[in-house]
C-alpha cells in the first residue's frame, strides 16, 4: 500500500528472490524430469540397440492403436470410477454421521476413519490378500469351513478386489472433504427445515445434500485422481494379471525396459487425468459459483 | 385469554438446570420478549417452544393442547434465527417457498403467497436472488418472509436484530413491530437488548440464570424492578445504601444530608435505588461534585461523587444552564421515584 512507485521495482525483486528456492525445488524436482519423461516418450527403443534419442511417433502410435492398451486404460477409469463412487456413496453418510455425534465419540470415530492415513497402503493392501487371498485367506477359510461357500470368493486378481481395496485405502479422503463443507453448513439449518414441516428424508435430499455436493464432488475429484495412478494397491490385488495404467508403465520400465513406451504411457495418463480434473473442476465452480462464492 | 402456556417448564443438561420454573402465559397476538444476559436460557427456552428440545419437566400448551407430543415439524410455528438459518443453494423466493411447499400448498398460490410476502417485508423486486448475494438485513428479511408466509401460530424469534448495524437495526425494531401488528401474529422475541425488549413488547420476560426475575409491561419493568437485578439490566440505576431512623417522631429516611419522611414497615439500614434521570439539582439535598460531565446530544450524562459513594445523573437538554464539571451540587429526588429494599436482601 506505502510502497512509493520507486520500490516497485525493488519489491518485485525482493518477491522473486524470496520465491526462488521453492522455485527452483519446484523446477529441479518436477519441471525437468516431466519434460524429460515427455521427450523420452519420443525416444525409440529396441531389444538390442536400448534407448535411441531420436523423435519419432512409435510409441505414441502403439499406444494409440494397440487395443491391448485401450483395455488397460479402459480398465483403470473404470477401477476409478467406481471407487469414486463407492467412496461417495459411503463416505459422504460417514461424514454426515460423524458430523451428528457428540464431542467424545466424535473425535474418537474421527481418529478412527484418519487412523489408517497412518498406516502404509501396503500394509493395508496386504491386510485385504490376508483375508482374502485364495485358499488361505482367512474370511475365504472361515467361510468354507461354515460351508457358506464352495470355493474360495475369488478376490486376488479382480477387478472387484482392486476396487474394493482402493475404495477402503481412499475413504478418507472423501470423509475429510465432506467433513469440511458440512463444517460450513449452518448448524441449525436443520432445525429451519423442521419448523417448517419437512420430514427427515427431504431435509436430507433438498437441505443437506445440495448444500454438502461440491464437498462430495471435489473429494471425487481427488479420489478418481489418486485412484486412476494408485500404484500399489492394484500391484499387490491385481498384480501381472490385471494391469491398470501405472502398473502398465512400472512393467514397461522395469521388466521389458522399453523406457520410451513405458513414458508414452505415463503421459498419456498424466494428460488424461490432468483434462479431467480441470475440466470437472471448472464444471463444479461454475455450478455453485452463484450459491457458494 | 392464555393462547401459549408455559407451565413449570424446567430443562436440565445432564446434572446442569439450564431453565427452572418457567412460567408463562401469552395471549393472542400478544408480542412478549424474553430479556437476560446471554447464557441465561433464553435460547433454550424457545427451543423447547419450537420442539427442537424436550423440557425435563413442565408442560406446555398451545390453545389448551399439549404441544410436547407434537412433532417440531408439525407444530406449525414460525422460527427466525439468530443467524437466519437461510437456505444458501436457494433463491430468496425459493427459501420463502419451502414452508408452503411442505405443506402442498398449490403452484399459483404459493407463487401469490411469496410474492406477497416478501413484498411485505420490502424485498420485492429480490425473488431471484441468493442468500451469499444479499446483505445481512436483507437475509433477515428473507428470514421473517419464510416464517410469516407458513402463517405460524406463534412467530419465535431468536436474537435476529442481534447481526445487524445500530441504525439498521432500528430502522428493523419499528418495521417488525408494525407487521407484527399488521398480522396480529402471537410473537416471542428473545433478546440480551433491553432497548429492543423495551420498544418492541408488549410484556417483558426478564430471566437470569434460568429463572424468571420478572414479567411485565415494559413500563412495569422499568420503573418497578422486582429485583436488584432487574433494575441494573434494565437501564442505568443508582443504589445505595441509606439508614431508616425510628427515634425520632415521626421517622425519617436519611442519605447523607437527604432526607425524607420515612415508609411504614421499614426499619435499620435499607438500599435505595432510583434511576439517573429521576434526580434533578436543587438547593438542597445529597452532597455532591460533579467528576465529569457527558454531552450526549439530548442529553446531559454527569458523574458524580456524593457523600453516599460515586452517582449518575441524566438531565434533559432543555436549554437550562447545567453545573460543571468540578462544581459541587446537591442532588435531591422525590421520594415516590425511588425503591427501597431492607439491605442484604437479593430481590
Ligand atoms: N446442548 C447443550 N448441552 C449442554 N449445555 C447447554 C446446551 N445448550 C445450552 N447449554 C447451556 O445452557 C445455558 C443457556 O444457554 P442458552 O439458552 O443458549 O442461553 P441464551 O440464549 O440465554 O444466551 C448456557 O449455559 C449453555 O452453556
Ligand atoms: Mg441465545
Amino acid at each position: 500500500m506505502s510502497a512509493a512507485p520507486t520500490t516497485d521495482g525493488r519489491d518485485a525483486r525482493t518477491a522473486w528472490l524470496l520465491t526462488a528456492p521453492a522455485l527452483m525445488l519446484f523446477v529441479g524436482v518436477l519441471v525437468i524430469p516431466l519434460a524429460m519423461t515427455v521427450m523420452l516418450s519420443f525416444h525409440d527403443w529396441g531389444q538390442y540397440k536400448g534407448i535411441e534419442p531420436v523423435f519419432i511417433l512409435k510409441n505414441w502410435h502403439e499406444v494409440a492403436t494397440d487395443p491391448y492398451f485401450a483395455e488397460m486404460f479402459w480398465r483403470t477409469a473404470r477401477i476409478a470410477l467406481l471407487t469414486t463412487l463407492i467412496t461417495a456413496v459411503l463416505g459422504a453418510p460417514e461424514a454426515y454421521i460423524l458430523n451428528r455425534m457428540s464431542g467424545r465419540w466424535k473425535s474418537f470415530f474421527l481418529l478412527v476413519i484418519l487412523g489408517p492415513l497412518l498406516i502404509s497402503v501396503v500394509a493395508r493392501t496386504l491386510g485385504w490378500a490376508l483375508l482374502f487371498g485364495g485358499n488361505n485367506g482367512l474370511v475365504n477359510k472361515l467361510l468354507m469351513s461354515l460351508g457358506l461357500i464352495g470355493s474360495p470368493l475369488s478376490f486376488m486378481f479382480t477387478e472387484t478386489g482392486v476396487v474394493i481395496a482402493l475404495a477402503h485405502v481412499m475413504m478418507p479422503f472423501m470423509v475429510l472433504s465432506v467433513w469440511a463443507a458440512l463444517q460450513r453448513v449452518d448448524p441449525q439449518i436443520e432445525n429451519a427445515a423442521l419448523s417448517l414441516g419437512a420430514g427427515p428424508l427431504t431435509i436430507i435430499r433438498r437441505i443437506v445434500l445440495p448444500q454438502i455436493m461440491p464437498g462430495v464432488l471435489s473429494g471425487a475429484i481427488i479420489v478418481f485422481s489418486l485412484s486412476a495412478s494408485a500404484f500399489a494397491t492394484p500391484a499387490i490385488i491385481g498384480g501381472r494379471r490385471l494391469k491398470v495404467a501405472a502398473t502398465l508403465a512400472y512393467d514397461e520400465f522395469l521388466n521389458t525396459l522399453n523406457w520410451p513406451l513405458g513414458a508414452a504411457v505415463a503421459v498419456l495418463l498424466l494428460v488424461a487425468l490432468v483434462l479431467i480434473v480441470v475440466g470437472s473442476n471448472a464444471l463444479i465452480e461454475r455450478r455453485y459459483a452463484e450459491v457458494f462464492r | 385469554m392464555s393462547f401459549l402456556e408455559l407451565d413449570r417448564v424446567a430443562k436440565q443438561f445432564g446434572t446442569q438446570t439450564v431453565v427452572d420454573d418457567f412460567s408463562l402465559t401469552v395471549g393472542k397476538g400478544e408480542f412478549v420478549s424474553f430479556l437476560g444476559p446471554s447464557g441465561c436460557g433464553k435460547t433454550t427456552t424457545l427451543q423447547m417452544i419450537a420442539g427442537f428440545l424436550d423440557p425435563s419437566r413442565g408442560a406446555i400448551r398451545l390453545e389448551g393442547r399439549d404441544l410436547t407430543v407434537v412433532q417440531p415439524a408439525k407444530r406449525g410455528l414460525g422460527i427466525v434465527f439468530q443467524s437466519y438459518a437461510l437456505f444458501p443453494h436457494m433463491t430468496a423466493a425459493e427459501n420463502v417457498a419451502f414452508g408452503l411447499e411442505m405443506r402442498r400448498v398449490p403452484r399459483s398460490e404459493c407463487r401469490e403467497r411469496v410474492r406477497a410476502t416478501l413484498a411485505m417485508v420490502g424485498l420485492a423486486g429480490y425473488e431471484e436472488r441468493y442468500p451469499r448475494r444479499m446483505s445481512g438485513g436483507q437475509q433477515q428479511r428473507v428470514a421473517l418472509a419464510r416464517a410469516l408466509v407458513i402463517r405460524p401460530s406463534v412467530l419465535l424469534l431468536d436474537e435476529p436484530l442481534s447481526n445487524l448495524d445500530a441504525k439498521l437495526r432500528e430502522e428493523m425494531q419499528i418495521e417488525l413491530r408494525q407487521i407484527q401488528r399488521n398480522l396480529g401474529t402471537t410473537t416471542i422475541l428473545v433478546t440480551h437488548d433491553q432497548n429492543e425488549a423495551m420498544s418492541l413488547s408488549d410484556r417483558i420476560v426478564v430471566m437470569s440464570q434460568g429463572r424468571i426475575e420478572q414479567i411485565g409491561t415494559p413500563q412495569e419493568t422499568y420503573e418497578r424492578p422486582a429485583s436488584a437485578f432487574v433494575s441494573q439490566f434494565l437501564g442505568k440505576t443508582n443504589d445505595f445504601a441509606a439508614t431508616i431512623d425510628r427515634t425520632a417522631t415521626p421517622g425519617r429516611l436519611i442519605a447523607g444530608s437527604w432526607s425524607a419522611p420515612a415508609p411504614a414497615g421499614l426499619a435499620g439500614p435499607v438500599t435505595i435505588s432510583i434511576r439517573p434521570e429521576r434526580i434533578g439539582f436543587g438547593d438542597a439535598g445529597l452532597a455532591a461534585k460533579i467528576v465529569t460531565r457527558i454531552f450526549q446530544g439530548n442529553h446531559w450524562l454527569f458523574q458524580c461523587e456524593s457523600e453516599c459513594g460515586s452517582m449518575i445523573v441524566i438531565r434533559q437538554n432543555d436549554g437550562q444552564k447545567q453545573p460543571a464539571e468540578g462544581e459541587a451540587v446537591r442532588l435531591a429526588w422525590r421520594p415516590e421515584d425511588m425503591s427501597l429494599r431492607r439491605t442484604g436482601d437479593a430481590a
